[in-house]
């Protein structure tokens, strides 16, 4: 049982995790022929909650209430993870991401989320403003404009070989590099790091 | 027998329901599960982690690009044998996988995303289980997203697509 907790609460490699991410295409098609695709969780939201009279949002979405319980058990399930197989030792990651992160301002490396950007303290200061606000603004923004997201598109859409989803997924990969690459320094400085 | 590509014109975006069979109350307590084990590998594989998206765009670790690499390899494989062997559903409908049409909105959309993955540390899928990690605070990021998407929907025949 000792062996089984210590292999379990140890992170898992990415040719574990990968393929049963990957599994989760023909499980819901056969399941359900649902399509895999979380940033339609986003979309149903509002279509529950404020549609507006928006067309967008004037559908059945009690049709897609399995996209909704598919999301609150992410959230279960980030929260089972996290309670009684998690990760007793600090994240590892690459010394030099910690070396250019340390760089722009981050202190903190233990825990899967910098602390000094993700807490409740921040939430009314510049770096709430950029890093919660306008960050999930563009996140679901874009992921809804684009018409999915890395699962929806990376992995659902790639795997049923549509090429409008590779070219969604490249320019996913773009936008990221650039705001790492050239905005992220100066924004953390902007907003106080 | 072979699997029907209905072309289902982004009728609810990327991830519809193509079952007829209506599925309510407790058929829909498998959905649960599956995510639940979905959440666990997210933070397992620590893909939620903001450090582990830095990463990746860093180009400083394989990680991530194997994750998602050998996902979409799976996916492939998996499609490819449904569709070959004509495999049905547990309800023995025919498996639907709706056509992406290309927009202008993939070009644009995507890299706003994109821009926003890099700052948020997050896809949508991630940030249900931040939350349930114990990072409340992305609760807000959440509900950002939730108001962007409104946004796009407000405005969506206005955008160039």
């Amino acid at each position: 049982m000792n062996q089984f907790m210590d292999w379990i609460t140890q992170p898992w490699p990415w040719y574990v995790a990968g393929p049963l991410i990957g599994l989760t295409v023909p499980t819901l098609l056969l399941v359900g022929n649902k399509t895999f695709g979380i940033s339609s969780s986003l979309r149903h939201a509002c279509a529950i909650c404020v549609p507006a009279g928006i067309p967008f949002f004037t559908y059945n979405w009690k049709k897609e209430m399995w996209n909704l319980m598919f999301v609150l058990g992410v959230l279960i399930g980030g929260f089972l993870a996290t309670q009684f197989i998690s990760n007793p030792n600090e994240i590892v990651i690459a010394e030099q991401t910690k070396a250019d992160l340390n760089a722009i301002g981050i202190s903190s490396f233990s825990g899967l989320m910098p602390s000094d950007i993700f807490t409740w303290s921040n939430l009314f200061t510049a770096k709430g403003l950029l890093f919660f606000v306008i960050g999930g603004f563009m996140v679901g923004f874009g992921t809804r404009y684009a018409g999915g997201c890395t699962s929806g598109h990376a992995i659902m859409g790639i795997s049923s070989l549509q090429w409008p989803s590779l070219v969604a997924t490249i320019f996913f990969m773009l936008g990221g590099f650039l705001m790492t690459h050239l905005m992220m320094e100066p924004l953390m400085k902007l907003v106080g790091f | 027998m072979q699997v029907v590509e209905k072309d289902i014109k982004a009728e609810v975006c990327d991830a519809p329901n193509s079952q007829e069979n209506i599925e309510k109350g407790l058929a829909l307590v498998k959905y649960i599960i599956i995510g639940i084990l979905f959440g666990i590998i997210f933070v397992k594989a620590e893909i939620i982690s903001w450090f582990r998206i830095q990463e990746m765009f860093r180009l400083q670790s394989f990680h991530m690009y194997g994750v998602i690499g050998s996902a979409i390899v799976t996916g492939i494989i998996s499609i490819q044998i449904i569709k070959r062997f004509g495999i049905k559903t547990i309800s023995g409908e025919t498996v639907k996988i709706p056509n992406k049409e290309f927009r202008k909105g993939q070009i644009i959309g995507g890299f706003i995303f994109g821009l926003g993955w890099a700052i948020t540390g997050a896809c949508p899928g991630p940030l249900f289980a931040q939350i349930g990690s114990g990072f409340t605070v992305v609760f807000v990021t959440l509900l950002s997203a939730i108001a962007g998407t409104w946004v796009y929907g407000k405005f969506s025949d206005k955008l160039p697509n």
